[in-house]
């Protein structure tokens, strides 16, 4: 996903329907639930994560093994993806790499992933449970091309997220906080994805969940502790 | 736009401008419904989410299939009424119109196989929305930002899991459209932080003026 194209119109038109994927999504109705669903679309294109998908069957027993069980777990989860994601924007906007309305953009974003933050914190206490850690982050800021790259691939990666782990929330309200959070991730990403160069919807009409260990894995790198 | 990603000129174009959350959605689509479309109620439209209400999840699905039938017909007339469409504008628009079919399609065999009777396509009249492509931009976003809401709404009364990941799938997509048209235009790809959610009868409310009886 790094490596952008620069071809939106080429892009565009690569990402032409896929035969398979409709009968595929739907098929899993009524199965065996999320992991049917994830086992069913998990088939995740990125090579920077080859061999963590290979655990997807696994996920819905220990998905909550790092955050705490149930939905706290996963509101703490996607807690340490908003933290990440505003910090990446704080110190972007830092950076010096982009001005005027390129800048404007980059805090407009950045504000409402503190925004997220804020919500899922909120969220956290309703539960009254305990906030997961904002992570110490470092993500590479050497460009402004490289940048808005890492931008569009964090910003896919934490609409898959979301929509991995929408169908483990039992709680209605959360559920329907993290489903307005998850189509606003996917509005930056494709965005982001635009301005680089790719297409808005890579994945076609059917957008692909990600795990939380394959989540897990692609941000580690960005997480000093 | 392809040789821009350096300079991103794009990024110049956004409206960055805060918008009240919520209001702006809703007020977009009826005055979108005002403005194109009749304004006379459809009881087509009623009727065809009455079906199958003994199972509530065929119900939801109907209503997708309705919007995504709407959605679908939209982008084909546009393609084939809208002068001097640009190369830009109609690329996205083949391409949406693409996904909106294949959501159809996908929805149709979802109701089948949860044992339900899919909603036939709604007779659609989209007025005047395709006399530039100004006036079809500006119907897709509403289109596309009500189709949002809309799942949004519908998500957390989804009893099957499996079809609450799928229908996340498509409202994604739905988020993705509406960002990319919303660029096209120089808006901003995400006004709020939080999307709004509508009800299935504020959604109604809102694409009536484009259901023919």
């Amino acid at each position: 996903m790094s490596t952008s194209t620069k071809e939106p119109r080429g892009a565009l038109r690569r990402i032409a329907a896929d035969p398979v994927s409709r009968r595929r999504f739907f098929a899993v109705s009524g199965g065996t639930g999320a992991a049917a669903l994830l086992v069913a679309c998990g088939d995740d294109e990125d090579s920077t994560t080859s061999g963590s998908n290979a655990t997807t069957t696994d996920m819905p027993e220990n998905v909550s093994s790092q955050f705490g069980e149930g939905d706290l777990g996963i509101v703490n989860y996607a807690l340490t993806l908003e933290y990440l994601e505003a910090d990446f924007y704080e110190q972007v906007a830092k950076s010096g790499l982009f001005k005027g309305e390129d800048l404007a953009l980059i805090k407009a974003i950045g504000d409402s992933e503190q925004q997220h933050v804020d919500a899922l914190l909120a969220t956290v206490n309703s539960l009254d449970g305990e906030a997961a850690a904002a992570p110490k982050t470092e993500f590479p800021l050497d460009d402004a091309e490289s940048v808005l790259d890492l931008a569009a691939t964090v910003e896919n990666l934490g609409a898959a997220a979301y929509l991995g782990a929408a169908g483990m929330i039992e709680d209605e309200g959360i559920l329907a906080a993290a489903l307005s959070i998850h189509s606003v991730e996917a509005r930056h990403a494709a965005a982001l994805n635009v301005l680089t160069g790719q297409s808005p919807t890579p994945d076609g009409a059917f957008a692909k969940p990600a795990d939380m260990e394959t989540v897990l894995a692609e941000v580690q790198p960005f997480i000093v502790s | 736009m392809a040789e821009q990603t350096m300079k991103n000129p794009q990024l110049a174009a956004i409206d960055i401008e805060e918008m009240s959350r919520g209001s702006m959605i809703m007020k977009g689509a009826l005055a979108a419904g005002a403005l194109y479309g009749a304004m006379a109620a459809g009881p087509l439209v009623k009727r065809a989410f009455a079906q199958g209400s003994d199972n509530g999840d065929v119900e939801i699905l109907n209503f997708a299939l309705t919007l995504e039938y709407l959605e679908a017909a939209f982008y084909e007339q546009a393609l084939a009424e809208v002068p001097n469409l640009s190369g830009e504008a109609s690329d996205l628009a083949k391409e949406i119109q693409g996904h909106e079919q294949e959501h159809v399609d996908a929805l149709t065999a979802a109701i089948e196989d949860l044992g339900g009777k899919p909603v036939k396509a709604p007779g659609v009249d989209f007025g005047k929305a395709f006399a530039d492509e100004d006036a079809f931009l500006e119907l897709a976003q509403t289109f596309e930002d009500t189709g949002v809401s809309a799942y949004n709404g519908a998500g957390p009364l989804i009893t099957d899991k499996a079809i609450l990941g799928s229908a996340g799938a498509i409202v994604q997509v739905e988020a993705r459209h509406a960002a990319a048209i919303r660029l096209l235009r120089g808006e901003s790809p995400a006004p709020e932080a939080f999307d709004m959610e509508l009800s299935m009868d504020e959604v109604l409310k809102a694409v009536q003026p484009f259901v023919k009886q």
